[in-house]
């Protein structure tokens, strides 16, 4: 494929969307289609058959738009309008009334306008708009065009200096600046080189980065195409979850299709001589392989064990080459600067965090989904505004921002801006983007507990403060939660904490006491009460013997 | 090994297709698990010998990474979310109702092989927590009434074949 035909593929697809009076996106996404949402799509692809409005009306698939809680979700344009839980049943009421007569159902559309108000979709910028197995649809939206644009118009060290005008900072978690990791891997003179985009969202809670692969596919090749071009790589890995099968599926299809419109492999575009290969990597359910040496690690065929730094994986990477990994929401949003510049993409967020975040907000919240905000947003307008804030009359006790080794934040903390740097002050981390609300009913010594049962688990073991200090500090808890806790117990407590988060060899040792440091920080009251008091506000704790037997 | 010839020749084909290379060993033991249904000590083994990498690296491998299974699950499985959504949202109750219910323990199977009760840290449907999924099919809000008649269900549908 040429320039020219990129272009005429988008002027064709266009032309065959215009014929359409009305569209139908139904969302498909892992989020919805355990409730359905393959049923409620036959079901309007048979009524719009029924009605006789199939050359009026497309029926598409889509991926996430965005209000999981209420799925099957479906969007009908032009209008946006959002039907909420959709069934097979209401499916002719929507296509009599709304296809057939232009009158919205009114009754059954999404009312909570708030949720969208505050938001700001950049990655997002088509999920739940365009059908992500059809290429064309992704074209049409504007999609290739900025790796054209590159190639035809730009030099590598062009594209670097937009990136690095945008201040885009990875959003894998540590925020390193984008543009200036793309710097080392260019000046790396060692070949070939690599880039490997990990897809690994091992954070329970987190599904930010499966619902992008699953909405836009081609957003993730055509910014690891710009980063291959800018920094001189042949081939690239998506490290992708084995527990993802839907985004597996659509990645597999987009990347046969790009293959097939050589957008990948040999002469792209037919400019230049660049080249650029993708092959998927399946992760096998670690968690530590989300963190940058362990994933080399794993894509080489081994255990998933972070080894120490340097040399960075700028320098010393993949096969010991030159390698560039990004988190795939920091690939998406390169096509996007590209296209309108690093200074446009700066305006958006704070200035030393630039951009937006996706996040998934989980937990005791009203409207609970996939978000995407601009940076510099404070908790406040996250957990109440978008999240409706905390449902059945309960009381809001913590946030946790940043997955299992993020921080717990109390209600004072509310007014923090979501930056890299505010949320490292008070003891959050950005982490891969999860936001879980509690309510009264969660004891936070308890859920200290589990965060740090969960990081045991998940140690590769290959250093000892989080292979030994996690379990030390378990035992701890084990103790408090069982009434046998000791004032001193919570000076050990801080000590260890403190010790594993310095001394650890990766990400995951050095975040993994957060939660014991953060509930010790802001609600020691708790600690007190179960260790002097033998008291559990939440009923969580201190459960006898025998209830234990039982379970 | 031998006895299962089709199964042999499609792991062959799956070997032969990574090179034999080493660093394919993820993919190929992912291959292996959709063939066999698990990765016991003798297919290992043979992978080891295919690959001509030590049992040991092998091994260490597998077991390293939680998704691969390394002993034969029950006809049915049921997998309890652990993650953390779910786990706000009272998860844990649900799993010991069915424990309860059906005898048996997380991580193992009923004695007469027909359930296995696994978790998992985080299927991703976070907005429906808390999440169980019973053979494959997800059950979003679940809640202890709703699982147990789901695995009832299964049970039941079950013997109406065998009768």
């Amino acid at each position: 494929m040429k320039l020219d035909d990129l272009q005429r593929v988008a002027e064709q697809e266009e032309d065959f969307q215009r014929a359409y009076k009305y569209r139908i996106n139904v969302c498909c996404s892992s989020g919805c289609v355990p409730f359905g949402a393959l049923k409620v799509l036959k079901a309007f692809e048979d009524a719009v058959k029924e009605f006789g409005v199939e050359n009026e009306c497309k029926v598409a698939r889509t991926g996430c738009i965005g209000t999981c809680s209420v799925g099957p979700a479906v969007l009908v344009e032009p209008g946006d309008y959002l039907y909420q839980s959709v069934t097979p049943e209401k499916v002719r009421e929507i296509v009599r009334d709304h296809i057939v007569l232009g009158l919205p159902v009114k009754e059954m559309l999404y009312s909570n306008q708030a949720y969208f108000q505050k938001q700001h979709r950049l990655v997002l910028r088509n999920a739940g708009k365009i059908d992500p197995s059809r290429i064309q649809d992704y074209i049409s939206a504007g999609g290739y065009s900025a790796i054209a644009k590159c190639l035809a118009t730009m030099t590598p060290q062009g594209v670097i200096y937009e990136v690095r005008t945008s201040g885009l900072r990875g959003r894998g978690g540590a925020g390193f600046p984008t543009g200036q990791k793309w710097s080392l891997v260019a000046r790396a003179q060692n070949f070939p080189k690599y880039i490997v985009a990990n897809l690994d969202e091992g954070d329970p809670g987190v599904f930010a980065n499966r619902t992008l692969a699953e909405a836009d596919p081609h957003a993730i090749i055509e910014g690891m195409l710009i980063a291959a071009y800018a920094v001189g790589a042949e081939k690239g890995y998506i490290y992708i979850r084995s527990e993802y099968p839907l985004a597996i599926q659509t990645l597999q299809k987009a990347i046969a299709q790009a293959k097939s419109m050589s957008l990948l492999g040999n002469n792209i575009l037919e400019l230049g001589s660049f080249k650029f290969d993708l092959e998927l990597r399946f992760g096998a359910g670690a968690f530590v392989a989300g963190e940058e040496t362990a994933i080399l690690a794993s894509v080489e065929g081994r255990r998933a064990m972070p080894r120490p730094r340097p040399p960075y994986p700028a320098n010393s990477g993949l096969w010991k080459k030159p390698t560039l990994i990004q988190n795939v929401e920091t690939l998406a949003n390169i096509p996007l600067i590209v296209q309108n510049g690093g200074l446009w993409f700066s305006r958006t967020g704070t200035p030393k965090c630039t951009g937006t975040k996706c996040f998934s907000l989980t937990g005791k919240v009203g409207n609970p989904g996939l978000i995407e905000v601009p940076m510099g947003i404070t908790l406040r307008e996250v957990v109440f505004d978008i999240g409706g804030g905390v449902p059945d009359g309960k009381k809001f006790k913590a946030v946790l921002v940043g997955g299992p080794s993020g921080g717990c934040l109390p209600e004072t903390l509310l007014e923090s801006r979501i930056d890299y740097d505010s949320l490292t002050k008070v003891g959050a981390i950005m982490g891969s983007g999860g936001i879980v609300v509690l309510d009264e009913d969660s004891c936070m010594v308890d859920t200290a507990r589990f965060f740090t049962e969960f990081c045991i688990d998940e140690s590769c073991g290959k250093c000892t403060p989080c292979r030994a200090g996690l379990a030390r500090v378990k035992e701890i808890y084990d103790k408090i939660t069982h009434g046998q806790g000791e004032l001193g117990d919570i000076a050990t407590l801080e000590k260890s904490g403190v010790f594993i988060r310095d001394a650890s060899l990766c990400g995951l040792g050095q975040t993994a006491p957060n939660p014991v440091i953060t509930t010790l920080r802001y609600f020691k009251d708790e600690y007190f009460k179960h260790i002097l008091e033998k008291e559990c506000e939440a009923g969580k704790c201190f459960k006898t013997r025998d209830e234990e037997a039982e379970q | 090994m031998a006895k299962d010839d089709k199964r042999r020749f499609m792991l062959e084909k799956v070997l032969k297709e990574h090179n034999y290379q080493e660093s394919a060993l993820l993919e190929i033991l992912h291959h292996a698990q959709e063939i066999y249904g698990y990765l016991d000590k003798d297919l290992l083994m043979d992978i080891s010998g295919s690959l001509n990498i030590p049992p040991s690296h092998v091994f260490g491998v597998t077991t390293f990474y939680s998704f691969f299974k390394l002993r034969k699950p029950g006809q049915h499985i049921v997998t309890g979310c652990l993650g953390t959504a779910c786990y706000v949202k009272e998860v844990e109750q649900i799993m010991e109702a069915i424990e309860q219910e059906f005898n048996l323990k997380r991580g193992g199977s009923t004695s007469d092989g027909k359930l296995s009760l696994l978790i998992t840290r985080c299927i991703g449907a976070c907005a429906m927590a808390p999440n169980i999924v019973v053979d494959n099919e997800v059950i979003g809000k679940a809640t202890k009434e709703l699982v147990i008649q789901k695995i009832r269900q299964v049970l039941s549908e079950e013997k109406k074949i065998e009768a």
